[in-house]
């Protein structure tokens, strides 16, 4: 909990700096946005981890302030290429028969709105700017009819790993003016670079929009250990067997009875 | 709690890594049997990747051997000229299995020639040491046990390059150990096992030996074939999970030192005959898996494994 009265706090002193900077700036309808953290460490304890994202809607002078406009919150991981495998039952038993190539499936994703997004704006709005898991568009080699339902199984699988998420409604209005929300990343997230992405909208039209970059790495003895794995392959292998024959040696000696 | 992984990528609960360890450990120092037929299959239900389970696996092999062979040792139960026969063997038949898992696994049909594996060869060798062992519990009982031929005379016998082994009191071809090491160590290499299950009974059935020095011996060559198979899965596909191998390891040894134990005090047809209904409940239930609708026919894997 002491996590999140940092957040309370860090958002606390936005709100009022956002304040005094709105009456001075110039109110142009426009968006001011941050995250709790733009770096994400995954350390040997990591089990996933919350991040507050939030702003400020810079109102139009001449506008009512009841009327804040929708906000649409997305946080897209790196892109990877992904092979998908279809099982089919051969002679009795259930082997994978067909695959699919996937292009440019985004490891993770997560999308958030003040209210249902199909209310906010129009599905060729949504289409475009690929809001929520199920307008994701990947591009498949040579692709067909077929390839339909393997793309549904990868955002299917995806959303029970909670890396996949589309949460309608928790994008909360504090005021007139600020919003925020919490993404949830689980502990099996994939490191990389990220965006945050904050669209605007005023009756169905995109008025602003806002991207962020956001950074997952590896830090610690975790990070050490992926990186001579992958950097010394050869030494990381007689590494490992040295540390098993040790191991091994002091179970035995500690357990010697005579 | 939980702890992450960084090779496998993941975050997993430390006491079922440490339970897991455990518990295979026993079991591998009571059977003498590297216990790798159980890791594996359970690392991958936790949802460690197979590959990182396989080579992982080999990895704590290594350990756990290690500490088994090292209690045997004391009891003069290794024949170390037959272990080394076998490990040559070994070795040159787990760099053959690791390519061989490398080719299937970019083909995607990995899963499958595990899963199948372990079905023939748990099934054949489970129901064989059960039955086996079962008919001599059983003829134990009625007192009708027959002093059984010193050794018999099958055509492996004309083989040539003789070689005696003192301490398994055998004098047979070179070729036979070579050949069953580089067998087992195919095996080893593509079932993430250290081939105890295999190499176990074959001792025992195929070349004679008593079955006091078979288990230290199948150890001593299991901890050359899983180093093998640990390198050369780190150096060619880098999924060796130095972090989740600590973990099972310090858990296996100390299972193993107390299986060791137990192992010493139960009859020779006691412990096969609860091997061989362990190794058919694994093979069951693997057996299911393949036969059974899966929850989903889809599955998904990232190019290059670069994660």
């Amino acid at each position: 909990m002491g996590l999140f009265s940092r957040y309370q706090l860090l958002f606390t002193i936005l709100f009022f700096s956002l304040l005094l900077q709105d009456t001075k700036g110039r109110a142009d309808g426009s968006l001011v946005t941050d995250i709790s953290s733009h770096l994400i460490s995954v350390t040997s304890d990591f089990t996933g981890t919350d991040l507050l994202l939030f702003g400020t809607i810079r109102a139009l002078a001449s506008e009512d302030e009841k009327d804040h406009g929708d906000i649409i919150v997305v946080v897209r991981g790196p892109e990877r290429e992904l092979i998908v495998r279809k099982k089919e039952r051969v002679a009795g038993i259930w082997a994978n028969t067909k695959s699919v190539t996937l292009q440019k499936v985004p490891s993770f994703y997560a999308s958030a709105s003040n209210r249902p997004v199909e209310d906010i704006t129009s599905k060729t709005t949504l289409d475009r700017l690929r809001i929520g898991p199920d307008r994701l568009a990947f591009k498949a080699k040579g692709e067909d009819a077929h390839v339909f339902p393997y793309k549904k199984a990868v955002i299917r699988q995806k959303k029970e790993a909670e890396l996949y998420s589309d949460r309608q409604s928790t994008v909360h209005f504090l005021g007139p003016s600020l919003f925020r929300t919490t993404i949830h990343f689980p502990a099996n997230v994939t490191v990389g670079n990220y965006t945050a992405e904050f669209y605007l909208f005023r009756e169905g039209d995109l008025v602003s929009a806002q991207s962020s970059p956001l950074f997952i790495k590896k830090v610690g003895l975790g990070r050490q250990i992926f990186e001579f794995a992958r950097n010394y392959p050869a030494l990381h292998g007689i590494a490992a067997i040295v540390i098993a024959l040790i191991a091994g040696w002091i179970a035995s000696a500690v357990f010697r009875k005579d | 709690m939980p702890v992450y992984l960084p090779i496998a990528e993941l975050s997993v609960n430390l006491f079922l890594i440490l339970g897991m360890g455990g518990a295979v450990g026993l079991l591998s120092g009571m059977f003498g049997v590297g216990g790798g037929f159980l890791m594996t299959p359970l690392l991958i239900f936790t949802g460690i990747p197979p590959a990182v389970a396989v080579a992982t696996g080999a990895n704590q092999l290594v350990a756990a051997s290690v500490s088994g062979v090292l209690a045997h040792w004391r009891r003069g139960n290794v024949d170390f000229k037959m272990g080394f026969v076998l490990l040559v063997g070994g070795v040159a038949g787990s760099s053959l299995g690791t390519w061989i898992f490398a080719l299937l696994k970019s083909a995607g049909q990995i899963d499958l020639l595990i899963s199948l594996s372990y079905v023939i060869f748990l099934g054949v060798i489970g129901s064989l040491m059960l039955f086996e062992s079962l008919g001599a519990l059983l003829r134990n009982r009625k007192g009708t046990a027959k002093r059984k031929k010193l050794h018999q005379h099958y055509w492996i016998h004309g083989l040539p390059f003789k070689m005696r082994f003192r301490k398994s009191k055998l004098y047979i071809s070179a070729l036979m150990p070579l050949g069953l090491g580089f067998f087992v160590g195919i095996l080893s290499a593509i079932m993430g096992v250290g081939g105890g299950f295999v190499m176990v009974p074959a001792m025992i059935y195929l070349l004679g030996m008593p079955t006091s020095v078979v288990i230290g011996t199948s150890l001593f060559q299991i901890i050359f074939v899983t180093a093998n198979v640990t390198f050369l899965q780190s150096w060619a596909t880098q999924t060796v999970d130095v972090m989740l191998a600590l973990l099972l390891m310090s858990s296996a040894v100390i299972g193993a030192q107390f299986g060791t134990r137990i192992g010493t005090k139960m009859k020779g047809e006691q412990l096969r005959s609860l091997l061989g209904l362990l190794v058919l409940l694994v093979c069951l239930k693997l057996a299911a898996d393949l036969v059974l609708t899966p929850d989903d026919v889809y599955s998904f894997g990232v190019i290059g494994g670069e994660n």
